[in-house]
């Protein structure tokens, strides 16, 4: 066989774009009459709404348009759990959640008309430390609880072999607790939207998102066809521009990303311009400031994870034992998929006969999070291999040995109790060292992922 | 509202602008010109990096009145494709590129560098990029672009 490309460098498909500026982003898309979105955005941490007045901003001159919760026609929406408004209703639970949205002539007028809007909040006491919330004392975050519950569990279970007697064959302990903060994605582009009304009550949406059929399906309940509303065709064409779309008359368009990093997964923008699109029957983009990119776009969560680890004097993990808090902010967003393959992961790639891993969804009132460069593996990986050091070091152990004793070989079960049945874990060690010019012990260089003995 | 006259990209103009406008709004919601990108509109980034009279300037923090009857080139006006310019041909070929969207904004710095030193160190190429921000590539092959542009201007590389 002989391969056409593999082994190739290849000129970037749209790197001619880059290049010459050619390659158009959604903000470079202009259409006639496009009006600037701006949100009202809330200006507490948690609390309740007490008035929400817009009948000011809505007679500034040069505003076409002011939407409130009142206006959306299917208010919940989410990836896993249908638990987060586009507007606020009554509640609000984290600084910066849309409140408002505004449609003017210009961001200036847009502006104007969010200071004249009438918003009276009470404030309550928020709680932003996980640990914190866990506590059940705690100040709720959600009426049903600060953890996400699993089944009927607290946490994500993931577990195999019997852990106490793992514990009972060990020489060592080895314990210790590592923190994962917070984290921006922070790419060059800013979330921005462009809606477009069309004929015949259809809907153009130029999008940022790097997930747009998980979008569509979102956009397309929050626009009239969630579970919870009837839809009929002699409805829609009641309403017209006023919500009920179907699948099929939004008009999804993405293409050129200018940074994500999974921070284009959520729903950010695309929502409420769609929605001011309809109300107005005029095109509408919104651009977020780099301010609003910062503060309120999804972000990585904070994890902190316990180890404890059973450990024999010649460097075997009998137990190993986790324990993980997620952070997931206000809403779930894809947190209970985070924490699945977080759970599934963060013991390592190593042979554990006894394994035991939970972790915890937490509410806070931080802003939600969302994906980020591998949904919860990457803080796991962080931990679990600066544990497999401090358990060498506490055995007087060279840190590769003890990787190459525990690595996970053909036959090997995952702490999922899936067989593992393609590994070169030894081999990939074994050419790192080489590369690295790491001296190995025979004993170890003679291994290899062919299945253990019994 | 006052008459703006500039000249972008070698085309000259004159427009009826806001006397707050930024030459970034100018060029991008007047002339529709799109290179230039709007990352953060605090000077922070570089991704609206253009050249005014051959000085590179932050298009987002230039108030486009203040440049009365300059001359302004964009990424547009470096070379298209099928004329690529040097510059942009290393950056095409030497996988600086992975968004795109700092591309345009990375390309004038480089300009504006090698139009003075057309045999820059690896530190002068990092300092004169000190200014435009990109979070995908690292920089690494952004870096080793503009010294391949600078090898192959001085024996007249591009398409041109």
């Amino acid at each position: 066989m002989t391969l056409k490309n593999v082994g190739k460098s290849k000129p970037r498909y749209n790197g001619l774009g880059h290049v010459t500026g050619e390659a158009r982003y959604v903000d470079d898309i202009f259409v006639p009459g496009t009006l600037a979105v701006k949100a009202l955005r809330s200006p507490v941490h948690k609390g309740i709404i007490r008035k929400l007045d817009i009948s000011k901003a809505e007679k500034l001159p040069g505003v076409y348009g002011v939407i409130t919760a009142a206006d959306v026609p299917c208010n919940t929406y989410g990836y896993l759990t249908l638990d987060q408004a586009v507007l606020a209703d009554k509640a609000v639970r984290f600084m910066g959640e849309p409140i408002a949205a505004v449609a003017a002539d210009t961001v200036e007028i847009a502006n104007e008309a969010l200071d004249l809007i009438g918003l009276d909040i009470e404030q309550q006491t928020p709680v932003f430390d996980p640990l914190e919330a866990m506590k059940p004392d705690a100040p709720k975050v959600r009426p049903e609880g600060n953890v996400l519950m699993v089944g009927n569990r607290p946490y994500r279970l993931v577990y195999n072999g019997d852990i106490e007697k793992g514990f009972a064959q060990a020489d060592e302990i080895v314990e210790n607790e590592f923190f994962f903060p917070s984290q921006e994605h922070a790419p060059m582009e800013t979330q921005v939207s462009l809606a477009v009304p069309e004929n015949n009550s259809r809907l153009t949406i130029y999008t940022v998102t790097q997930g747009m059929y998980f979008l569509l399906k979102q956009l397309q309940r929050i626009l009239g066809q969630g579970d919870d509303v009837s839809h009929r065709w002699s409805e829609r064409m009641q309403y017209s521009f006023r919500g009920h779309l179907g699948f099929c008359d939004i008009k999804y368009v993405g293409g050129n990303v200018g940074g994500a990093f999974g921070g284009k997964t959520e729903l950010h923008a695309d929502g409420i311009a769609a929605l001011l699109a309809l109300k107005t029957g005029r095109p509408c983009k919104w651009r977020w400031t780099r301010e609003e990119e910062m503060l309120y776009s999804a972000r990585h969560s904070p994890w902190r994870m316990t180890f404890k680890d059973g450990v024999t004097k010649d460097g075997r993990i009998v137990a190993r034992k986790v324990f993980s808090v997620h952070d997931a902010g206000a809403y779930t967003g894809l947190s209970s998929y985070v924490v699945d393959k977080h759970a599934f992961y963060v013991a390592g790639p190593y042979y554990l006969p006894n394994v035991e891993v939970k972790c915890s969804v937490v509410y806070t009132n931080r802003v939600p999070t969302g994906a980020i460069r591998g949904f919860g593996v990457t803080p796991g990986t962080y931990a679990c291999e600066i544990q497999m050091n401090m358990i060498a070091e506490r055995l007087g152990m060279d840190p590769w040995e003890l990787r190459f004793i525990n690595a996970m070989r053909n036959g090997d079960q995952l702490a999922t109790r899936t067989k593992l049945e393609s590994v070169y874990l030894l081999e990939t060690m074994k050419k790192l060292a080489e590369v690295v010019n790491h001296p190995l012990d025979e004993k170890y260089a003679a291994l290899t992922s062919d299945p253990r003995e019994a | 509202m006052p008459l703006l006259e500039i000249k972008v990209n070698g085309r000259d103009h004159q427009l009826v602008v806001d006397a707050t406008a930024s030459l970034l709004t100018v060029l991008r919601e007047h002339l529709h010109i799109t290179g230039p990108k709007v990352g953060c509109e605090t000077g922070d980034c570089g991704a609206c990096s253009v050249l005014v009279d051959g000085k590179l300037r932050r298009a987002c923090l230039t108030n486009a009145l203040s440049v009365q009857g300059a001359d302004v080139v964009t990424v547009e006006g470096v070379g298209g494709s099928g004329r690529l310019h040097p510059i942009q041909k290393a950056f095409y070929e030497n996988h600086a590129s992975q968004c795109g969207f700092c591309t345009p904004g990375m390309i004038m710095a480089s300009k504006a560098l090698l139009d003075e030193n057309p045999n820059p160190t690896e530190m002068e190429i990092k300092e004169a990029l000190a200014g435009n921000l990109c979070r995908c590539t690292g920089y690494i092959n952004i870096i080793r672009a503009v010294k391949d542009a600078a090898e192959k201007m001085a024996h007249g590389g591009g398409d041109r």
